[in-house]
């Protein structure tokens, strides 16, 4: 089965791509990264602010249930074509990731597919590849959770 | 790349991640291992069954007993990958795919 979504990340490069194909008119794909109330839902973050416009910025926030900020990340927009391109960059606080520039590129397939192209360039080399591992560490941490609370259990 | 998925699907599953956890600083024969869960025996074997399969587990006969041991290399070529981080992404673009079909038929 062909992949829809594809990580291209070469080995000792600080930059990556990804891409994905989608069922959806290029007009609708560029909505869903710039209308606030329709990136939260997909982000599931809170958007504290969206500027879609060149100059200027956006700030995104995850609460946990008692309202402690658990996650918050924000940038620039530097370009900004509807439809088309979007560069910014992006960062997320008392995180040591540094900040990352992105570059969105939205591509018309036919009247209702379209394409995206993701193009982030790191700060270093180790960090775009720290950053590439942080899901996979998250997936052990859960079930070391999952492990810890089975074991306490038994106890 | 199909085995590298199969191996994705292999550590998909909590109880084969608390079991590659499990192994991670022991050798344990499989009545061992079953007693660290609520799950019935044969369901135990089944994921060990699973993980030998993706060879993320080896086995090794010591007496009458059979010991499983984690394969560090193959462990170590998940943790190298970029799997994980590739199907968070596919998570949300389906989520953008989803949301803006029902945004498209309001």
């Amino acid at each position: 089965m062909e992949l829809k979504t594809k990580v291209h990340a070469e080995n000792g490069k600080q930059d990556l791509t990804i891409t994905r194909t989608f069922d959806l008119p290029v007009e609708l794909l560029f909505k869903a990264h710039t209308e606030p109330e329709i990136v939260t839902q997909w982000m599931g973050s809170k958007v504290v602010k969206m500027e879609s416009r060149r100059h200027g910025s956006y700030q995104l926030e995850k609460t946990d249930d008692k309202g402690n900020v658990i996650f918050s990340a924000g940038g620039a927009i530097h370009e900004y074509i509807p439809n088309k391109k979007i560069t910014r960059t992006f960062e997320m606080e008392n995180a040591p990731f540094g900040v990352q520039l992105e570059i969105y590129d939205f591509e018309q397939l036919t009247d209702d597919t379209s394409k995206l192209t993701i193009h982030t360039i790191y700060e270093s080399i180790a960090l775009r590849d720290q950053l590439l591992q942080q899901p996979f560490a998250q997936g052990i941490n859960w079930a070391h959770n999952q492990l810890e609370e089975i074991v306490s259990k038994l106890k | 790349m199909n085995v590298r998925r199969d191996v994705f699907q292999a550590i998909a599953d909590p109880t084969r991640r608390a079991i590659l956890l499990l192994l991670a600083s022991n050798t344990m024969t499989a009545g061992a291992i079953a007693a660290n869960f609520d799950t019935a025996r044969p369901t135990v074997s089944k994921h060990l069954q699973i993980l030998i399969e993706c060879e993320l587990l080896k086995q090794q006969q010591n007496g009458r007993e059979i010991y499983y041991h984690l394969n560090a290399q193959k462990m170590k070529d998940i943790a190298d990958f970029i799997e994980p981080f590739r199907t968070m992404w596919d998570d949300r673009f389906n989520l953008i795919e989803t949301i803006m079909k029902k945004h498209k038929n309001k």
